[in-house]
C-alpha cells in the first residue's frame, strides 16, 4: 500500500473514530435538552418562579413516579420538567405548592430552612374543602420526623440552599391525596410554601434534588424519579446578562 | 590487497563506564530537579501532617523511580547511538549468555527495588498519619490528642467530626457541640482531628483532597480518620466512589481557620440549632445511624401505604414499597 494510500486510511479512522464520539456526546446531550426548559425573566429586579410536586405525573412512561412541575410563566400552563432559568443576582421567590404526601427525611437535618433570605419560608396548609387547617407562618424548621408534614425537599446543594417542602398532613396523606396531576388545589389538600433567594452573580447550571428517598421500590428510596431529570432532580440554569 | 579499516570502539568496560556516568549525571540532576523543583507542588500539598506526609511518599517514589527510568533511557539511547548497524553490516550482535556481571547486577539491582519499596511502603502505610493500619473501622494506633466531651481552643483537645455521606451530599456533626450539624466542613488549624466517615444509604466516599484525608462512608460502618491541619485555608471535599447519578456533582468546600474563629463558628451553629429547634429534632449522636428506622416516627403517626411501615420502620429492606 501506498505511503498516500496509507495516510488516507489513517485519516479516514480517525474521523470515524472521532465521529462517533461526537455522536455519542450530542446523542445524550441532546436526550437531556428534550425536556423543556421554563424560563423566568427578571422584573423590577426578582423573579417568580412556581413549582409544584405531586404523588405521580402525566407522562407516559411512568406515571405512577413522584414529580415536580414548572409553570410557565406567561401560560400560567404547568409543564412537566425540572428544568428552569433565572437571571444571575436576582431575587427569586418560589412559591411551591406540595401535593405529596409526607414521607420521613432520612437525614432530619434538612428539617432546617437554609439558604433562603431570612433563614425562612412561609407555610400554610389546606385540605381537601380547600379549608385552612394550618394557618401561614413563617418559620425555620418544618419537622419532617415529628409531624410528618414534609412531603420533599428542594435543595440546591451547590448554593448550600436547602428548603424542606411542607405536605399535607398524615392523616390527609393517607387517604386524600391528589390523583390527577398536574394537580389543583380545587378538591385535594396541599401546602403552600413561599421563600426567596437570590441567584448567584455568575451564570452556571445549578443542580437541584429531593433529600427526601422518595423514589419508593428502588435501592433506599434514592431510584427511579430520584435520579431521573423530569422528576425529582432537576437543574437551574443561572444566566449572566 | 586493501584492507577494510573499522572506527575504533570502546572497549565493554568503557561502554558501561560511559552510560554510568551519564545515567549518574542525569540522574543526581533528575533528584535534585523532583525534590527540590516538582516536589513543592506535588498532590496533595501540605495543608496537612497526612498531606505532607503523602507528598513525600509521592516525591520519594518519584526519586527512586527516576534512576531506573533514566538507566533505560540512556540506554536505550546509547545502544541506537552507538551500536546501531552500519550500513552493510549483516552480522549478529554478541551473544551475552552467561554473563555473570550482567545476571548478577540484574538480580541484586531489582532486589533492592523490591525490598527499598517494600519496606518504605510498609512502614509509611503503618506509622501515623499513613493511610493503613493506623485509620479505618478498627484503627490501632491513636492520634496524638486528649479525647474529650466538649473542645477548647488553645487546648489539645482532639476535634471529633462525624461525615454524614447521602445522596448526594455530605453533612458534618460536631458531638461536641451538642451533636450540631452542618452542610459545611470547618475545622481548626493546628488541632488533632478525628473524623468519623458514615453514610445513610450507599457507600460514598469523603476525600478531603488538600487534607489528604480519604476514607469510604459505608452504611453502618464508623470509618475513622486522622488529620491535623497545619494551614489556613478552603479544602475541596469530594465523593470519590461512585454513587449514582450525581456523584460527580457530590462537593462542597470545607474552611481551615483560626482555632477562635472555629469555636466562634461551632458555638454560634450551635446555638442557632437550639433555638430553632433542629438540635432537638436530630437523633441522638451515634457512631452509625440506621435509617430504616426513625424512633421519633410511629408514636402517634398512622401507616402511610406506601411511604411507611408500622413502628416507625422506614422503607424496611424486607418489605420494599412499590409506588
Amino acid at each position: 500500500m501506498s505511503v498516500a494510500a496509507r495516510a488516507t486510511a489513517l485519516i479516514v479512522a480517525v474521523v470515524v473514530v472521532v465521529g462517533l464520539g461526537v455522536f455519542v456526546a450530542l446523542y445524550f446531550i441532546g436526550g437531556t435538552s428534550a425536556l423543556p426548559t421554563v424560563h423566568y425573566a427578571a422584573s423590577g429586579g426578582q423573579v417568580n418562579v412556581v413549582l409544584q410536586e405531586d404523588p405521580q405525573n402525566n407522562s407516559a412512561s411512568k406515571p405512577d413516579w413522584v414529580s415536580y412541575y414548572v409553570q410557565d410563566p406567561s401560560s400560567k400552563q404547568w409543564i412537566h420538567t425540572t428544568l428552569f432559568s433565572v437571571p444571575a443576582n436576582t431575587k427569586v421567590n418560589v412559591t411551591l405548592y406540595g401535593y405529596d404526601g409526607c414521607t420521613p427525611l432520612r437525614n432530619n437535618y434538612f428539617s432546617q430552612v437554609q439558604g433562603t433570605i431570612g433563614g425562612t419560608v412561609t407555610v400554610s396548609q389546606f385540605d381537601q374543602h380547600g379549608k385552612e387547617y394550618v394557618p401561614n407562618h413563617t418559620t425555620s424548621v418544618i419537622n419532617g420526623w415529628s409531624d410528618c408534614n414534609v412531603g420533599h425537599t428542594f435543595a440546591i446543594p451547590g448554593m448550600n440552599l436547602f428548603v424542606p417542602v411542607a405536605s399535607p398532613n398524615a392523616a390527609l396523606s393517607a387517604n386524600n391525596l391528589c390523583s390527577s396531576s398536574p394537580c389543583t388545589t380545587t378538591g385535594n389538600p396541599y401546602a403552600l410554601e413561599t421563600f426567596s433567594f437570590r441567584s448567584p452573580d455568575h451564570g452556571g447550571v445549578f443542580r437541584w434534588q429531593c433529600f427526601v428517598p422518595c423514589g419508593g421500590g428502588y435501592l433506599d428510596g434514592n431510584g427511579g424519579p430520584m435520579q431521573t431529570l423530569g422528576y425529582m432532580m432537576g437543574e437551574m440554569d443561572v444566566v449572566s446578562s | 590487497m586493501t584492507t577494510t579499516q573499522t572506527p575504533t570502539q570502546p572497549t565493554g568496560a568503557r561502554h558501561g563506564l560511559r552510560i554510568f556516568l551519564i545515567w549518574l549525571i542525569l540522574s543526581l540532576a533528575a533528584t535534585l530537579l523532583i525534590w527540590f523543583v516538582w516536589k513543592p507542588h506535588m498532590p496533595p500539598g501540605d495543608m496537612s501532617d497526612a498531606a505532607r506526609h503523602q507528598q513525600f511518599d509521592i516525591a520519594v517514589l518519584a526519586v527512586s523511580a527516576a534512576p531506573v527510568i533514566i538507566f533505560v533511557l540512556v540506554y536505550f539511547v546509547y545502544s541506537i547511538v552507538v551500536w546501531r548497524a552500519r550500513p552493510g553490516d549483516e552480522s549478529d550482535g554478541e551473544p551475552i549468555y552467561g554473563n555473570t556481571k550482567v545476571a548478577a547486577t540484574w538480580i541484586i539491582g531489582t532486589t533492592v527495588i523490591v525490598l527499598w519499596l517494600f519496606v518504605f511502603g510498609t512502614v509509611e502505610l503503618v506509622g501515623p498519619a499513613g493511610a493503613g493500619a493506623g485509620e479505618g473501622p478498627s484503627p490501632i494506633w491513636k492520634l496524638s490528642g486528649v479525647q474529650t466531651a466538649s473542645w477548647t481552643a488553645g487546648s489539645n483537645d482532639m476535634l471529633q467530626v462525624q461525615v454524614i455521606g447521602q445522596q448526594w451530599a455530605f453533612t458534618y456533626r460536631y458531638p461536641q457541640f451538642g451533636g450540631m450539624e452542618s452542610a459545611e466542613l470547618f475545622l481548626p488549624v493546628d488541632t488533632p482531628v478525628t473524623f468519623h466517615v458514615t453514610s445513610l444509604d450507599v457507600i460514598h466516599s469523603f476525600w478531603a483532597y488538600q487534607l489528604g484525608v480519604k476514607a469510604d462512608a459505608n452504611p453502618q460502618v464508623d470509618n475513622v480518620a486522622y488529620v491535623t491541619p497545619k494551614a489556613l485555608g478552603s479544602v475541596t471535599v469530594r465523593c470519590n466512589e461512585l454513587c449514582g447519578i450525581w456523584h460527580g456533582a457530590m462537593y462542597n468546600f470545607g474552611h481551615v481557620v483560626p482555632q477562635a474563629a472555629f469555636q466562634a463558628w461551632a458555638s454560634g451553629v450551635q446555638a442557632k440549632e437550639r433555638a430553632d429547634g433542629i438540635l432537638a429534632a436530630l437523633p441522638p449522636y451515634a457512631l452509625t445511624y440506621d435509617p430504616t428506622v426513625i424512633p421519633q416516627l410511629g408514636k402517634n403517626l398512622p401507616k402511610i401505604d406506601g411511604i411507611t411501615g408500622a413502628a416507625g420502620y422506614y422503607y424496611p429492606p424486607s418489605d420494599p414499597v412499590t409506588p
